[in-house]
């Protein structure tokens, strides 16, 4: 009989934090994660890195963070240009909170190779 | 006017029921709910409750009048009936600040629940809330780091964290335990935690944990790329041996230690709690006996007060319950608690248990966490009633998935994304949980096979302690 076992082999897989156990996010689920951060009252930034250094503690900002910034199509697009600059950089959406002075949200939106 | 020495026993409401008095922003406040015996005026059983707290005795004494008491004493300032309860009330003292050392939890609470809680002329007692005033706060340190101070060390945003505690709780050796401490962390949950009974027993002596638990946090660092960390139980016989663990722990690198507050006292909480602060260390804080003091509605001290005198104390991370699981505790009351845990001002709510307006300063926040019987299925429920600033914990819920605690672990972490990605898109995930749940298990098989494992277990008993509502 051939050797069966129900028991699967969990492998570690290299992750980046928050959301990096679920699929990558469609445009819209994207959407309406933008939407959560300015709800929030937080302001949308934007960083990027070269994945071997994507442990660090500081990542590279792309331009400012965009305060006040109230329009979702803006984040979009700047999270496109960031990609564009730095193709095989890591991206990622922080939702910064300036009451707290932490970040409510934070997940990468393109992954680097 | 100075007073004549008239020897006798007076009735404590002669001296301690003030209800013209108005409390002082100095002031510490407390509400009792007091039960006296049978035929004992209200009023006088209030009285003594502030007397013997404070400053009475019962008889007068001729040295009293060496000094000014009435600047000292602790006052009965309102009694109010407990809502649906005909024998028991509500007792609220004022305390003036002089009576208590700065910085020290110890003290304040060897006075309102010292002497008095044995007291014969009342049958139960207990003390409900304190209203720590501002100028009492700020001489308390409190937490070694605050909850964003860890949120940057752990580089962990936008959601709770993950942990468990490692099982079995007793009798692994180090090499063994270090492997299971791995097997959670490379599954993807930021914590793992000694549990409270381990401390360095012969089947494991605390240097051979520490070391191998560090190999383990370091080797899922490095394989994950995400911060790790382990709660190095450092609760001693000694205080002496308590720092020398301490100590041990900041040498191997280690970012977080842990330690259990109330059967190792407040004095050794408060003294390490100052040496994390020094040392740049996290400080994870254990409850145990808590519920030998808070359970019983009617005699004991609410967890409320525990918790508050916790986050004076010091410590990042305190335990609260889980309100789902298997132990005891009470939605609304819980969700009072963890207020007092990481909000800066909490207004008095007393469909929440909680009893006076607390302002809590600039003081630093504690990470409320959950643990103890909750699993995949819970998962929705925790997200909503605990929000992004708490560390969820589970135990069986990791190690008992069939494929192991890798697995498991793995299941949680998709479990606890999926759930704050349908809260951040706007959708009511304690309704929909389910459907939730099971979308995410499309991509995940570990937690298609958690979500099957667990599907029949629930914890519906009770609470036993519910907050007093008609």
């Amino acid at each position: 009989m051939p050797f069966k076992s129900t028991v699967g082999d969990y492998q570690t897989v290299a992750t980046l934090e928050t959301f990096g156990f679920l699929p990558p996010f469609t445009q819209d689920e994207i959407y309406d994660q933008i939407a959560y951060i300015i709800a929030q009252g937080w302001s949308p930034l934007v960083e990027h890195v070269h994945p071997s250094n994507s442990m660090a503690t500081y990542w590279s900002f792309w331009k400012l963070p965009f305060f006040g910034e109230k329009d979702l199509g803006v984040i979009v697009s700047e999270l496109e240009a960031c990609h564009r600059a730095y193709p095989d950089h890591h991206v990622r959406l922080v939702g910064y909170d300036a009451y707290t002075q932490c970040q409510g949200a934070c997940f990468v939106v393109f992954e680097g190779r | 006017m100075s007073k004549k020495y008239d020897a006798g026993v007076k009735e404590y409401r002669d001296t301690y029921w003030t209800p013209d008095y108005v409390p002082l922003d100095t002031d510490l406040l407390a509400c009792f709910k007091c039960t006296g015996q049978e035929g004992v005026p209200k009023e006088e059983v209030a009285a003594a409750v502030a007397a013997e707290s404070s400053t009475g005795t019962w008889s007068t004494v001729w040295s009293e009048l060496l000094t000014d008491l009435d600047f000292y004493k602790g006052r009965c300032y309102r009694i109010e009936d407990v809502p649906g309860d005909k024998e028991a009330f509500y007792a609220f003292i004022a305390y003036p600040l002089d009576l208590f050392e700065e910085g020290s939890i110890t003290n304040v609470l060897t006075s309102l629940v010292g002497n008095v809680f044995g007291f014969k002329a009342l049958r139960n007692l207990r003390l409900e809330d304190i209203r720590f005033p501002m100028a009492f706060i700020k001489t308390c340190m409190g937490p070694p780091n605050g909850i964003v101070v860890e949120r940057d060390r752990m580089n962990k945003y936008g959601r709770p964290l993950l942990g468990c505690t490692i099982k079995p709780k007793l009798g692994l050796s180090g090499k063994n335990y270090g492997r299971v401490v791995y097997e959670c962390l490379r599954g993807g949950l930021d914590f793992t935690k000694d549990d409270e009974n381990i401390n360095s027993q012969p089947f494991q002596r605390w240097q051979n944990r520490f070391e191998f638990v560090a190999e383990a946090t370091n080797l899922a660092q490095q394989e994950t790329g995400e911060k790790k960390g382990h709660y190095l139980n450092c609760t001693a016989a000694t205080p002496e041996e308590m720092y020398e663990r301490a100590e041990f722990a900041k040498e191997l690198g280690q970012p977080i230690i842990m330690h259990d507050y109330i059967t190792g006292g407040f004095t050794a909480n408060t003294g390490l709690a100052k040496w994390c602060r020094k040392n740049g260390m996290l400080l994870h804080i254990h409850r145990a006996m808590h519920a030998v003091i808070d359970r019983h509605p009617k005699h004991g001290i609410h967890f409320r007060v525990l918790a508050k005198c916790l986050r004076l104390s010091g410590g990042d991370q305190l335990h609260t319950g889980t309100v789902v699981g298997k132990l005891e505790g009470d939605r609304q009351s819980t969700l009072g608690y963890i207020d007092q845990l990481r909000e800066s001002f909490v207004p008095e709510d007393r469909s929440r248990g909680n009893f006076f307006d607390q302002d809590w300063g600039s003081m630093g926040g504690v990470f409320a966490v959950a643990s103890g019987g909750i699993h995949v299925w819970h998962m929705p429920a925790l997200v909503a009633i605990f929000g992004d600033d708490s560390v969820l914990q589970f135990g069986g819920g990791t190690h008992g998935h069939p494929w192991g605690s890798a697995a498991g672990a793995a299941a949680n972490r998709v479990a606890l994304e999926a759930c704050v990605k349908a809260r951040n898109a706007g959708r009511e995930i304690e309704i929909e949980g389910r459907d939730i749940l099971l979308e995410a298990a499309k991509h995940s098989p570990e937690l298609a096979i958690a979500l099957e494992t667990w599907k029949e277990i629930k914890f519906e008993f009770d609470t036993v302690d519910k907050l007093d509502v008609n």
